[in-house]
């Protein structure tokens, strides 16, 4: 076995949505595996191994739904795994996946799942069961209070206010409306966002993600087989995680390393991807960011994680007009990123099937002009569970 | 067997179910002696022998150094706000909002101990935000009798502050 640059030769998403009634689950998921097989132009009969994107499964309401979807995956016969590592499920599903092909085991690997977040008014109550049992539980915890602590925590250290969240949920919304697969796709204004109801402090509903149901898929391939068969797959370049602390009261004080306000664990994510793309300057070298940030105070820090701005500057930056669809650098999050369609499973697939979609010139309205390389995101547990990749549309240096 | 037409498309069906699990999870020495120390109203921490952090809530090993943390400290019951939140909206099988939640490093401790912030009028989200401000100096109350868990303690602002 030798070791292999990994193509992504197809993706595929459906439209993201609240409620889909057509389908059952399985149906939704084989719905992401056809999409992606029908962009690879390959059928199930090409696919070597097949990696599962489910998170946990009380949000699905299944015991274990990878039993139920090997058919829809085509998987019977085949190596199989299932993959949940919370939010940064589908991109550590992706992970998997390259890791089968880099080491040579195999040539052809599919991913693919998907989601139905409304199906259960309790999602917040299951994310809840996340936090210490014995601790943390008495106090009514979930990811929308872990990350408005987060914000709050940002605004205070770096100067920055609901204006600055409100006028990252106004690019993406934007960027949303031209992405006829997004869940969202109304714009909005900072007073419309500034005026939403109050979930959690600082974090409002117009700062807040959707409930997403949908699909999506992806396939990888080894370079001896995308050379075999002339094909012209984009290549993922490098990849990278890191994982945080569990405990976020481990995240301030004095004595702590990283702080919940930023995304300090994550930078390292990026910065292990861009070494191994060869990617040192990337507000320079890459055209396209798709991250993944739920909530709107998330992408700020995640900007500066990713190394698109000095820490406390992505609120200034944005102000300015910056990493918008139509200005001049890295346009982040040009589909709209997840706070306008969070299908959980498969979040982190969507950030790799539109991180691939532009380094090709095929993201249609929402593409960003002669792009060629990007990076993709994503966040998992209690901002504890990290990965990043780039994506490139050939092999060449990253110049 | 005879091919028929497509039945009649009706309205989609739905299946309904309820999740209702039942646990009765062990906490362990370290955590048990913690919430034991509550029904005393003191509040305990564990410190490493390799950082020297005092961590609390009490942990049997350092997450940083790898090792048992050594020595049982008991940390103050007043402290400064590193972060907080104010919940606004109801969600499922959670409690009924407003209701605020801070971490709060508690003098003598290295880490934060998350818990409701009480006696607080939520009503005017701007006055409680400003009153609430991260640095703010707060108490540790307990509940008039402790039973050893984590809900009998929870932060209030100091009388008369």
């Amino acid at each position: 076995m030798n070791r292999q640059h990994v193509g992504v030769l197809g993706v595929g998403q459906s439209e993201y949505v609240t409620r889909r009634t057509d389908v059952t689950f399985p149906e939704l998921v084989r719905e992401g595996a056809l999409l992606a097989l029908a962009d690879a132009g390959i059928t199930m009969d090409e696919v070597d191994a097949v990696v599962f994107p489910l998170a946990p499964d009380a949000l699905i309401g299944v015991g274990n739904g990878e039993r139920w979807c090997v058919e829809a995956l085509g998987a019977s016969g085949k190596p199989f795994m299932r993959v949940n590592n919370g939010g940064a499920t589908g991109m550590s599903a992706i992970i998997a996946a390259w890791t089968h092909v880099a080491s040579g085991m195999f040539d052809v690997v599919l991913v693919a799942g998907a989601d139905r977040v409304s199906e259960s008014g309790s999602a917040q109550s299951v994310l809840n069961k996340m936090w210490d049992v014995g601790y943390e539980r008495p106090v009514p915890l979930n990811t929308i209070t872990m990350l408005a602590l987060s914000a709050m925590r940002y605004n205070h250290l770096y100067g920055a206010d609901e204006t600055d969240m409100a006028r990252v949920t106004v690019k993406n919304r934007r960027h949303a409306s031209l992405n006829p697969k997004a869940h969202l796709r109304t714009p909005v204004t900072v007073e419309e966002v500034l005026a939403s109801r109050v979930l959690a402090w600082p974090i409002k509903l117009g700062d807040a993600c959707p409930s997403s149901t949908g699909a999506a898929g992806a396939v990888l391939v080894s370079e001896r087989y995308a050379r075999a068969h002339g094909l012209h797959p984009a290549w993922i370049r490098g990849i990278g995680q890191n994982t945080e602390t569990f405990w976020m009261g481990d995240r301030v004080g004095p004595r702590s390393v990283s702080d919940h306000a930023d995304a300090d664990a994550l930078a390292v994510a990026f910065q292990r991807a861009y070494t191994r793309a060869g990617v040192t300057d990337p507000g320079r070298q890459l055209d396209v960011a798709e991250i993944y940030a739920p909530f709107s105070s998330v992408e700020l820090h995640v900007i500066e994680a990713a190394g698109l701005a000095a820490k406390g500057e992505a609120p200034r930056r944005i102000a300015e007009g910056h990493f918008a669809l139509g200005a001049n650098g890295i346009v982040v999050n040009p589909s709209g990123g997840v706070l306008c369609s969070n299908p959980i499973a498969v979040t982190g697939v969507a950030r790799l099937a539109e991180a691939t979609l532009q380094v090709q010139g095929r993201a249609g309205a929402h593409q960003v002009a002669d792009a060629r390389t990007a990076v993709a995101s994503a966040i998992g547990g209690d901002h504890q569970f990290y990965s990043a990749l780039v994506l490139s549309d050939d092999l060449e240096e990253i110049a | 067997m005879t091919t028929i037409p497509a039945p009649a498309a009706g309205g989609p069906q739905f299946y309904e179910q309820t999740w209702d699990l039942s646990y009765r999870h062990a906490l362990g020495e370290t955590t048990s002696a913690f919430l034991g120390a509550l029904a005393e109203r003191r509040i305990l921490g564990r410190r490493c022998p390799a950082c020297g952090r005092v961590l609390v809530p009490a942990r049997s090993f350092c997450d940083r150094d790898h090792v048992d943390t050594t020595d049982w400290v008991e940390v103050a019951r007043t402290g400064a706000i590193e972060m907080f939140t104010i919940v606004y909206e109801p969600f499922r099988n959670l409690p009924a909002p407003p209701y605020a939640l801070a971490y709060v490093t508690l003098d003598g401790a290295d880490t934060a101990l998350v818990g409701y912030v009480r006696g607080l009028d939520l009503s005017d989200k701007d006055a409680a935000v400003a009153a609430l401000a991260i640095g703010t100096r707060v108490e540790v109350g307990f509940a008039d009798e402790p039973q050893g868990t984590a809900a009998d303690y929870w932060f209030e602002l100091p009388a008369g502050g």
